[in-house]
């Protein structure tokens, strides 16, 4: 029997991470990519990767809370055994990035350094420079670099990836991928497929995502069939440089590192930054959130700076919504060696030193917490399974997914440096599976038919040529990609209005019907970027439609979804009797809500081209769903009462021996 | 558009007339259809726009698609993905110069030379369309040396060494290099080789004969502060040889004219020249030593 044989689609860390680990199973791996992978959109992440050390460990850290800090944050509205897996893996996987030569920034006695991320109390983040994710990815393209050389990588870089192959029965089989050089088709049979992809963020047009960010290939394996999770969770960061071209992300690691947020009293102050006294400053996360201060979850600063902007109107200046974000107090020397690279981002970009002026920044599309559903096994002690073929499988079997691509880990908002995390993870954790599954295939890919690749070739064959062939068209695909962008960041971002969303729908769809009518401009048989551009829009719109659709239906606040109309205010009482009322309302309601819609949204796409909306309940069975109560005014209340009842609940429990398991049923799609 | 955003340019200040709106950016383009085909000038306008860079430029002029004559022209291809350098996609001569297309910031550029900006392709690879060039031999180059540290693999064995701060802070400006190939455009050492392919010669054929090309030319700069970087983590140096014996093979360091182009070039700063010397150092300690080894 031949080799079995894989085909890994991405290299970014996620699809990198899983190369090298299969390779090292000895299966053979093609690896493809739109750029090389060394130029992957990793390269771009700047803050660090989180996990559990030998530090926090001494002041009461855990992975188990690691594990807690991200369903928390990720508002519980993910799976918990993978979780609970990958932050049992995350020391192993800082050890091993750092025995692959990843320069992590050090201590004095040589250990390696740890800065604080929001979300946590903890110094779980290690950092090389303020660059991390770049370093980390070129540690795993040497590897594979080597793997290569030894013949048993093969990469194939400026590809695209069209459509998987699937069989009869529905299983992935390969994949139909074009040359971005000559243009060429070629059918790629293989054990599997694992899409490394990355995020989305281009269906926003600007975002502080990459030029290949287009979510072009998931877009693609949900057309196909395969179910996409939680699309409507869109992380905002709270921080970018507003650009023409791009929104630059200002990394979390500014306000890690001692940056504060602020905004002049007055409105639109046009005295110099610096000028402005104390008194005169409002540094309003401090101020509504004391224990967190300019370290609380993303989602929260995104819309408090969105607020402070558009409601409260203090936005720095008249004309452009933007708050101070200020390092000013910190010595030039410890920024220089501690985000060197950030800041000089911001000087080549903006032309102003922000050591001596503070930065103007505002929210940017930053992650998609959604993507392909996956499957996992869950093991005895309420991880994953190692090995399991159904680990990160989607639900089309032998299509795996991986990395940002992937619904899996981050819930409805993703704690900073937890994704490089998480890329790692899956990545390592599914090769293994993968493995299994391919051994156990009755035919091997190679032998199948050839008719199911014929097919599938002819089909995008043709998709190409008619595109090439559309003359007279009047629409210009850059343009729809721009307006679809705006619409997009409108509508689906901060906050969220069930009007607006709805007819944001309509918009998409007539975006869509135009699109049809693009013409290009260049027919060409030879590294056409303008084709493979207009197709990658094209794929575009099933992914804002599902973004829309769920965004829609899900009327409630969760994480990054935020709507004004389901929002729960803090408690409005003073009287201490008609407090605990209250919370015991607000407790009742929150109870009521998360039976409703602590789900994951599970959407398919129809023969209609509308997404099929169906909804999948969450394994919270290691850690009971809890109220997200960061700054909520009689928070401290509603904490007491919620603690109460919980109490309550256990005895309940402990009374009745034959309580029911308390996992919930997970793997089918439905 | 606004006075604040006029001098949020870089000009401005200094006495310079910021473009405003209304105001056309004339680009000149050198394009190619595809390798081996003649190049030719093209010129493009482009609205002006505060805070606008190279990338921005060829966006707007692939959006229009048409050139300053009112001829429809195919878009001009280029490279490039991060947008803030760090990627090392978008390398073209701007103005004659090599560097980063992303961080070529128009208003800069229109002080250096207010009648137009002037787009070519990087000279010293071969051009694959317009300003995309096959750049593969810069990964090649990583390949020579054996840009990696040899780990047993992925199973678990703790952490690494304990390194010192002093040795990070060395380390890490050279991990940053992002193999944009500046630094081998600039190079007077470092020619062009492209190699056609013939006919009847399969993919595979070209591709190794394209390789045995590459390992016969130059290694450039980039690929010896690699290996110096490696060279120099305690478990990297485990095959410190075998880096020292590609180093010191044809095309190996004994090329470089230390005429230090490289050095200034380089969008990351990184000290390649002092790179350049340690290796140098390192391979005449080397070869005293294999003397004596006989
Ligand atoms: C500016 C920025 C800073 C960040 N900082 C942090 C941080 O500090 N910490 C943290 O944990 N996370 C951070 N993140 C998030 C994190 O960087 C990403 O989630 C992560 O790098 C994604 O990795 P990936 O391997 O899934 O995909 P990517 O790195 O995006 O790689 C995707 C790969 O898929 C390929 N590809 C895509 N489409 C196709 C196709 N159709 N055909 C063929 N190939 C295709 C691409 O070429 C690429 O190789 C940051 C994100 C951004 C935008
Ligand atoms: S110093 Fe050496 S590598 Fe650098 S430009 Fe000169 S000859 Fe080339
Ligand atoms: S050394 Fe500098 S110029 Fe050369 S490839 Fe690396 S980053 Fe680019
Ligand atoms: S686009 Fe990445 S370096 Fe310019």
């Amino acid at each position: 029997m031949a080799q079995p044989r894989v085909l890994v689609i991405g290299g970014g860390l996620a699809g990198l991470s899983a190369t090298m680990r299969l390779a090292e199973l000895g299966v053979e791996v093609d690896l493809m990519s739109l750029v090389p992978v060394k130029r992957s959109h990793s390269v771009c992440a700047q803050g660090g990767i989180n996990s559990v050390n030998s530090l926090t460990r001494q002041q009461g850290d855990t992975e188990w809370k690691h594990l807690d800090d991200t369903v928390y944050g990720g508002d519980f509205l993910q799976h918990q055994p993978p979780v609970k897996e990958m932050t049992d893996w995350g020391p192993r996987i800082i050890d091993l990035m750092d025995r692959l030569g990843v320069p992590f920034n050090r201590t004095p006695e040589g250990f390696r350094d740890q800065r604080r991320f929001g979300g946590t109390l903890y110094k779980r983040t290690a950092f090389a420079g303020a660059t991390t994710g770049q370093q980390l990815l070129y540690a795993l393209d040497e590897q594979v670099r080597r793997f290569e050389v030894e013949g048993k990588v093969k990469k194939w870089e400026f590809w695209d990836f069209l459509q998987p192959v699937l069989d009869s029965s529905g299983r992935c089989r390969g994949a139909v991928c074009q040359d971005l050089v000559t243009m060429q088709f070629r059918a790629f049979p293989a054990d599997a497929v694992i899409l490394a992809t990355g995020g989305c963020g281009l269906v926003y047009g600007r975002s502080t995502m990459s030029m290949v960010c287009t979510g072009s290939a998931v877009s693609r394996a949900y057309q196909s069939g395969a179910a996409y999770g939680n699309g409507e969770f869109i992380q905002v960061h709270p921080t970018a440089i507003p650009g023409a071209d791009k929104l630059r992300l200002m990394s979390e690691s500014a306000r890690g590192e001692g940056g504060r947020v602020w905004v002049p009293r007055a409105p639109h102050d046009p005295r110099d930054p610096r000028e402005i006294p104390e008194a005169e400053r409002y540094y309003f996360l401090e101020d509504r959130y004391p224990k967190y201060g300019n370290l609380v979850p993303r989602d929260i600063a995104t819309r408090e700076i969105f607020d402070i902007c558009t409601t409260d109107g203090l936005s720095v200046e008249k004309d452009r919504l933007c708050v101070y974000l200020d390092l000013t107090h910190i010595p030039r020397e410890t920024l220089d060696r501690k985000l060197g690279g950030i800041l000089e981002i911001y000087e080549k970009f903006q032309g102003v030193d922000p050591r001596s002026v503070p930065m103007k920044i505002f929210p940017a599309v930053h992650y998609s917490m959604g993507g392909l559903w996956v499957d996992y096994q869950r093991s005895a002690s309420g991880g994953m399974e190692e090995g399991a073929p159904k680990n990160q499988q989607t639900s089309l079997p032998g299509l795996y997914a991986i990395g940002e691509c992937d619904y899996q880990y981050h819930g409805a908002n993703r704690l900073g440096a937890n994704s490089l995390l998480s890329c790692i993870f899956s990545g390592l954790f599914c090769a293994p599976g993968v493995m299994a599954a391919s051994g156990s295939l009755r035919t091997l890919a190679a032998e199948e038919s050839k008719g199911l690749f014929d097919a599938a070739l002819r089909r995008q064959e043709e998709r190409h040529e008619a595109l090439l062939a559309r003359r007279g068209g009047n629409e210009n695909p850059y343009t729809i990609h721009n307006e679809l962008g705006d619409l997009m960041t409108r509508v689906a971002t901060v906050v969220r209005r069930n009007e607006q969303l709805a007819s944001a729908y309509d918009d998409v769809c007539q975006l869509e019907e135009r699109w049809q009518r693009c013409s290009l401009s260049d027919t060409g048989n030879w590294t056409n970027q303008n084709v493979v551009f207009t197709k990658s829009v094209g794929d575009m719109f099933p992914l804002a439609k599902l973004i829309l659709k769920g965004a829609l239906l899900r009327d409630e606040c969760r994480g990054a979804h935020y709507k004004p109309s389901a929002a729960m205010p803090g408690i409005a009482a003073t009287e201490p009797s008609a407090q605990r009322l209250e919370a015991e309302e607000w407790c009742d309601r929150f109870e009521a809500n998360t039976r409703r819609w602590l789900k994951s949204t599970i959407a398919r796409h129809g023969a209609d081209g509308h997404p099929q909306i169906t909804y999948e309940d969450i394994d919270t069975s290691l850690i009971p769903p809890r109220p997200r109560l960061y700054g909520l005014v009689g928070g401290d209340v509603i904490e007491e009462v919620w603690k109460e009842r919980q109490r309550k609940a256990t005895a309940a429990q402990a009374e009745s021996p034959r309580a029911t398991d308390s996992a919930l049923p997970v793997g089918a799609a439905s | 558009m606004s006075r604040s955003h006029a001098s949020a340019g870089t000009s401005g200040a200094d006495g310079h007339a910021s473009p405003t709106a209304g105001t056309t950016v004339h680009v000149r383009v050198l394009r190619q259809d595809a390798p081996a085909q003649e190049s030719y000038w093209e010129r493009h306008d482009v609205p002006y726009e505060p805070n606008m860079n190279v990338i921005s430029v060829l966006q707007r002029i692939a959006a229009a698609a048409r050139a300053k004559d009112g001829r429809r022209v195919a878009p001009v291809a280029w490279d490039c993905n991060c947008l803030e350098e760090v990627c090392g996609s978008c390398t073209m001569l701007v103005n004659g110069r090599t560097r980063m297309a992303c961080t070529a910031l128009v208003d800069k550029l229109l002080e250096e030379n207010p009648e137009e900006i002037e787009l070519k392709p990087m000279s010293k690879f071969p051009v694959v369309r317009d300003l995309v060039v096959d750049r593969g031999r810069v990964f090649r180059a990583l390949e020579r040396v054996q840009a990696w540290v040899p780990v047993d693999g992925s199973y678990d064995h703790g952490p690494g060494p304990r390194i010192s701060p002093e040795q990070q802070e060395d380390a890490y400006p050279l991990s940053t290099c992002m193999s944009c190939g500046c630094c081998l455009e600039a190079c007077p050492q470092f020619t062009k080789i492209e190699v056609h392919q013939r006919s009847g010669e399969s993919v595979e054929q070209l591709a190794q004969r394209r390789d045995e090309a590459y390992d016969d030319g130059f290694v450039g700069a980039h690929a010896i502060s690699q290996a110096v970087l490696f060279n120099n983590h305690p478990t990297g140096k485990m095959i410190a040889d075998e880096r020292m014996t590609a180093l010191t093979a044809p095309g190996g360091i004994q090329m470089c004219g230390n005429a230090q182009n490289c050095v200034a070039v380089c969008p990351k700063q990184i000290p390649l020249t002092r790179s350049i010397a340690r290796a140098g150092r390192a391979a005449t300690v080397w070869a005293i030593k294999k003397l004596f080894d006989r």
